[in-house]
C-alpha cells in the first residue's frame, strides 16, 4: 500500500512535472486509531490544565455574595468576626498564616540550605540521606501534628515560654508569653518547619547539585577553600533556584492544614506575641465547615478565605516555577 | 593574632561543623517523631483494634476498633488512584508520545505543578462545591473524585519525570519502523512500567495519609464503609478526632492509629522507592 | 634568579587509580623551570588525570587514588602537613573549557586575590594589570561591571587566563586549553602562553601534534598510562627513541 507512485502535478504556469509522492494511509485503522487517540489525549490534557481556571472560578462564585458587599480591601484589613452579625474581618487569619509561615521558613530554611550544601559539597553519603529524608518526608499531615501536641506543646509550655518570657520577654514584648498552654505561633511555626524541611532541602539540593563541576574546579584551582567556593561560587549560581524553593516552601507551609490547626490553639485575634494562640487561613475553613450552611454568608465567607490561599499560592508557585524553568529547562522538577 | 590562612580555614570548619550540625538535627528531630509515635502508640495498639469496626461509644472511650477507618481510607485512596490513572494516563501519553519536547509541554508541564501545589483544603472546599452543585451528600464517592483531583498532579508529573529517562534515540528508532504515535505510547510504557508503579504508590500514599481533602467530602462515620453513597471513615481523621475528646484512653488509642498510619505510609513509599530503583535495571539506557 | 633549566615540578614514582582502574602506572619525570612542558598521548591515555594530580584537584573525584610524591622545589604536594589551598594557589589551572566564575568581569578577577587578603584599594590596578597581561583590557575596559558569561568564548578563555594568573602562581597547568576555541583565539592564547614562559612554568596537555610542535620545550609521550619517552622537544619530535613514539608521531597509532 506504501508503494511510491508517480504523480502527476500541474504548476501555476501549466507545465505538467511529476514527483514521487507518499500517500497517507488514510484508510488503515491504525491511522484512525492514532488521531482518535490524538484527539482525545489533547482534550483530557487540556481539561486537567483548565482545572486552575475552574477551581478559582467556582471558588470565586462562592465567594461572589460577600465579595459584592464588602471591598477586598475593608475584607483584608478589618479585625472584627463575628459572622452572626454578618460581619467578616479576615486580618487577625491572614496574620495568622503569615506569622506562622513566616516563623516555620525562619527555622526551616537556614537549616535546609545548610544541610543542602552539605550534601551537595561535602559528603559522599547524598545517595544515601536524600531517599532518607524523601521517606520522612512522605510522613501524613496528622502524624506530625500528634507529634506537636505530645512533644513540641509541653516543650513549649514548659521551657521555651517561660524562658523567653524571663529574658528577652522583659525588654521585647513580642517574646513574652500569658498563654499557659503552649498551643500557638511557635509551636505551629515549629511543626510546620519540620514539614517543609525536606522539601526545601531536597529542591535546593537540587539547584546546588546541578552547578557544573568545571565551576567549582575553577574556584579551588585559585586556591579557594571547600567553603569559598561553595558560598561565592555554588551559592551565588544558584540564587535564583534557592529563592525559588524557599518561595514554594513558603506556599506550602501557606496551604497546610491538620498539623497546624492541631498545635495553633485557633483563637481569633491578631497575634502580638511568639506563644499566642492564633487561627491560620486553613483551619478557619476546616474547622467550620460543620455550621456554615446555618449562618448566612458564612459559607461564602469560608469560601472566601479558599480563595485567599488560592491566590497567593498560585502567585507564588507560578513565579517561582518560571524560574526554576528558565534556570535549568531540562531538569526543573 | 591568627594569620589569614588560619582564620580561612577556621571558616571552613565552623561552617563545616554547622552544615554537619543543621542535617544531624533536622534528621533527629525527624526520627524522633517515628520514635515519640512508636512509643506512644506501641502500647495501646492491640489486635482488636485492628479487626473491629468503632461502633458506638468508642470515641468515649468504650470496646471497638479503626478498622472501618483503615478499610475506608484504603477504598477511598484506591478509587482515587484509580480514578487518577484514568484521566492521568492519557496526559502523560500526550506529553511524551504527541507534543515531545515542545514549549506546548512545558506549559502543560507548569499548569501539573501549580496544580500540584494547591492546598488539599482547597481542593476540598472545591469539591464541597462540586458536591452541592450535584446535589450530593458526603460520600465515599465524593472523597475518592476529590482525592483522585490532589492525586491527579503527583501521578502525572510523577510519570513524566520516569519517562522523561528514556534516551531519545528509542522514540527515534520505534518511529524509524513505522509506528504511529499511540503505538509509541505503548512502548513507552512498557518500557517505564516499575515507574508506573512507583507514581501509583506515591500518589497512593499521598492520599493515604491526606485528611484536608476529605474532611468536607467523604464525611465520617463509625460503621465499615458499604455504600458509595454513603460517608466513609478514614485513618488520618480517626486520629484526629481521637485526639481531640478529652478522654486519655481514647487518646491513646490516637497514638495507636498514628503508628499504624504512619507504618503503612513508610512501607508504601519504601516500596515505590525500590520500585524505582527496579527501573533503573530495566530502562535500556 | 634561578637557573633555567633547574626542575621545577618533580613527579616521583606516581600512579593512580580511577575507579578499580590503573589509570596513570609508575610515572616519573622532571618538569623544567619556565619552560613549556606538553603531555602527548592519544585520548583516554591518562593526560588529564595527570594534569590534574600536579595540583590535586584529582581528588575531588571521590573514585580517585593517588600514591607517589610530586615535589614542588622540593616539596611534596601530597604531604598531609601541606596545605591544598596553598598548593592550588602556587600551582594554577587553565581548564578545557572556559568557566568564568557567575560575576563580573572585574569580580572573577578580583577573586582569587580576594580570597588570598589583597585590600581592595589595590584591586584596580590587580584587575588592569592582569587583564593588559592577556590583552583583554582595551576590549573589557568599558564595561568591567557586566557578567562575565557575556564575553565572547575566545574572550572567555583570556579572561580565565588573567584569573589563573592574578593570584601569582609559579606554575601554570593547561588541560587543552584551546580545544574548544576558533582558530584565531586560539593562536592568541598560545601566543600568550608563549610569552608567558618567561616567568612561569607551563604544562600542557594537548592531543594537538602541530600545537605541542609550535609550543614545546619539553614533551612527555604517555601511552595507556605509562610514560613511553620524554626528553627536549627537538629530540622527541625529531629522533625519537622509542618505536610507540615514532608510530604516533607519524599517525599510525592514537
Amino acid at each position: 500500500m506504501n508503494i511510491v507512485q508517480p504523480r502527476i502535478l500541474t504548476d501555476r504556469i501549466g507545465t505538467a512535472r511529476t514527483t514521487f509522492v507518499i500517500p497517507r494511509n488514510r484508510q488503515g485503522w491504525r491511522y484512525w486509531k492514532d488521531a482518535i487517540a490524538s484527539q482525545g489525549m489533547g482534550i483530557s490534557t487540556f481539561a486537567a490544565c483548565l482545572l486552575i481556571v475552574v477551581i478559582a472560578g467556582a471558588l470565586l462564585d462562592r465567594a461572589w455574595p460577600i465579595l459584592s458587599v464588602e471591598s477586598p480591601k475593608a475584607l483584608v484589613t478589618s479585625e472584627t468576626w463575628h459572622p452572626i452579625k454578618g460581619q467578616f474581618g479576615f486580618w487577625p487569619f491572614i496574620a495568622s498564616s503569615l506569622y506562622v509561615t513566616l516563623i516555620a521558613m525562619a527555622l526551616a530554611v537556614p537549616a535546609a540550605l545548610f544541610s543542602a550544601m552539605y550534601l551537595a559539597e561535602y559528603t559522599r553519603l547524598r545517595g544515601l540521606i536524600k531517599p532518607l529524608v524523601d521517606l520522612l518526608a512522605s510522613i501524613p499531615s496528622v502524624v506530625y501534628g500528634l507529634w506537636g501536641v505530645l512533644f513540641v506543646v509541653p516543650l513549649v509550655r514548659d521551657h521555651i515560654g517561660p524562658a523567653s518570657n524571663d529574658t528577652l520577654g522583659q525588654i521585647i514584648p513580642f517574646f513574652a508569653t500569658n498563654n499557659p498552654t503552649g498551643y500557638g505561633l511557635l509551636a505551629a511555626g515549629f511543626v510546620l518547619a519540620i514539614m517543609v524541611f525536606p522539601f526545601v532541602m531536597s529542591v535546593t539540593e537540587e539547584v546546588f547539585h546541578s552547578v557544573p563541576q568545571e565551576m567549582r574546579e575553577a574556584s579551588l584551582a585559585l586556591g579557594a577553600t571547600h567553603w569559598e567556593t561553595t558560598k561565592a561560587v555554588v551559592l551565588r549560581k544558584s540564587l535564583p533556584g534557592v529563592i525559588a524553593a524557599v518561595v514554594l516552601g513558603f506556599s506550602r507551609a501557606f496551604g497546610e492544614t491538620l498539623a497546624v490547626l492541631m498545635v495553633v490553639g485557633n483563637v481569633v485575634q491578631v497575634p502580638g506575641s511568639l506563644f499566642d494562640a492564633a487561627y491560620p487561613l486553613p483551619a478557619l475553613i476546616a474547622n467550620n465547615y460543620g455550621e456554615m450552611m446555618s449562618i448566612p454568608l458564612y459559607d461564602s465567607a469560608l469560601m472566601t478565605a479558599a480563595l485567599m490561599l488560592l491566590i497567593v499560592v498560585l502567585t507564588f508557585n507560578i513565579g517561582a516555577r518560571l524560574v526554576l524553568v528558565r534556570l535549568n529547562p531540562e531538569t526543573a522538577a | 593574632m591568627m594569620n589569614r590562612r588560619q582564620r580561612r580555614h577556621l571558616e571552613e570548619r565552623f561552617f563545616k561543623g554547622v552544615m554537619r550540625l543543621s542535617l544531624f538535627l533536622a534528621l533527629g528531630v525527624l526520627g524522633l517523631i517515628i520514635v515519640t509515635v512508636t512509643q506512644k502508640g506501641i502500647g495501646s495498639l492491640s489486635w482488636s483494634m485492628l479487626t473491629k469496626s468503632s461502633e458506638g461509644g468508642f470515641y468515649l472511650g468504650k470496646e471497638g476498633g479503626i478498622l472501618n477507618a483503615i478499610v475506608g481510607s484504603l477504598y477511598l485512596a484506591a478509587g482515587a488512584t484509580a480514578l487518577a490513572l484514568v484521566l492521568g494516563l492519557p496526559v502523560v501519553f500526550y506529553l511524551h508520545a504527541y507534543i515531545g519536547k515542545s514549549s506546548l509541554a512545558n506549559a502543560v508541564r507548569l499548569a501539573f505543578d501549580v496544580l500540584w501545589g494547591i492546598p488539599s483544603i482547597v481542593y476540598g472546599a472545591f469539591g464541597f462545591i462540586l458536591m452541592l452543585m450535584i446535589g450530593m451528600r458526603a460520600s465515599l464517592l465524593g472523597g475518592i473524585i476529590t482525592l483522585a483531583l490532589v492525586e491527579l498532579p503527583i501521578l502525572v508529573r510523577t510519570m513524566d519525570e520516569v519517562m522523561r529517562m528514556i534516551p531519545h534515540e528509542l522514540t527515534e528508532s520505534t518511529y524509524a519502523l513505522g509506528t504511529t504515535r499511540l503505538e509509541l505510547a505503548g512502548i513507552l510504557l512498557r518500557q517505564t512500567l516499575p515507574g508506573l508503579v512507583t507514581a501509583v504508590l506515591l500518589a497512593f500514599g499521598r492520599g493515604i495519609g491526606d485528611a484536608a481533602a476529605v474532611l468536607f467530602t467523604a464525611g465520617y462515620t463509625d460503621n465499615m464503609p458499604d455504600s458509595l453513597m454513603r460517608p466513609v471513615a478514614s485513618l488520618p481523621l480517626a486520629i484526629f478526632f481521637q485526639l481531640s475528646t478529652p478522654f486519655p484512653e481514647v487518646q491513646a488509642r490516637a497514638y495507636a492509629s498514628a503508628l499504624v498510619l504512619t507504618i503503612l505510609i513508610l512501607v508504601i513509599s519504601l516500596l515505590a522507592r525500590l520500585s524505582l530503583r527496579a527501573l533503573g535495571r530495566h530502562v535500556i539506557r | 634568579m634561578t637557573i633555567r633549566t633547574a626542575t621545577h615540578l618533580s613527579i616521583r614514582n606516581l600512579d593512580v587509580w580511577y575507579g578499580g582502574q590503573h589509570a596513570l602506572k609508575d610515572i616519573n619525570a622532571d618538569i623544567p623551570r619556565h619552560q613549556i612542558t606538553t603531555i602527548v598521548g592519544p585520548s583516554g591515555c591518562g593526560k588529564t588525570t595527570l594534569l590534574k594530580s600536579l595540583n590535586r584537584l584529582s581528588e575531588l573525584n571521590t573514585q580517585v587514588n593517588v600514591s607517589g610524591q610530586v615535589l614542588l622545589d622540593g616539596i611534596d604536594i601530597y604531604d598531609p602537613a601541606v596545605d591544598v589551598t596553598e598548593v592550588r594557589t602556587r600551582i594554577g589551572l587553565l581548564a578545557q573549557k572556559p568557566c568564568p566564575l557567575p560575576m563580573s568581569i572585574y569580580d572573577n578577577i578580583a577573586y582569587g586575590p580576594r580570597i588570598h587578603g589583597q585590600k581592595n584599594g589595590k584591586m584596580d590596578d590587580v584587575v588592569r594589570t592582569h587583564l593588559q597581561d592577556v590583552e583583554l583590557w582595551d576590549e573589557v575596559k568599558h564595561r568591567l561591571k557586566a557578567p562575565a558569561t557575556g564575553l565572547s568564548v575566545g574572550q572567555q578563555q583570556r579572561l580565565c587566563l588573567a584569573r589563573a594568573l592574578a593570584v601569582r602562581p609559579e606554575v601554570l597547568l593547561c588541560d587543552e586549553s584551546t580545544s574548544a576555541l576558533d582558530p584565531i583565539s586560539a593562536r592568541a592564547v598560545e601566543r600568550l602562553l608563549d610569552r608567558l614562559k618567561e616567568n612561569y612554568t607551563v604544562v600542557m596537555v594537548t592531543h594537538d601534534l602541530a600545537q605541542a610542535r609550535r609550543l614545546a620545550d619539553y614533551v612527555l609521550f604517555i601511552w595507556l598510562g605509562e610514560v613511553v619517552e620524554q626528553g627536549p622537544a627537538r629530540h622527541v619530535f625529531n629522533q625519537p627513541r622509542e618505536p610507540r613514539t615514532r608510530a604516533y608521531l607519524a599517525g599510525e597509532i592514537g
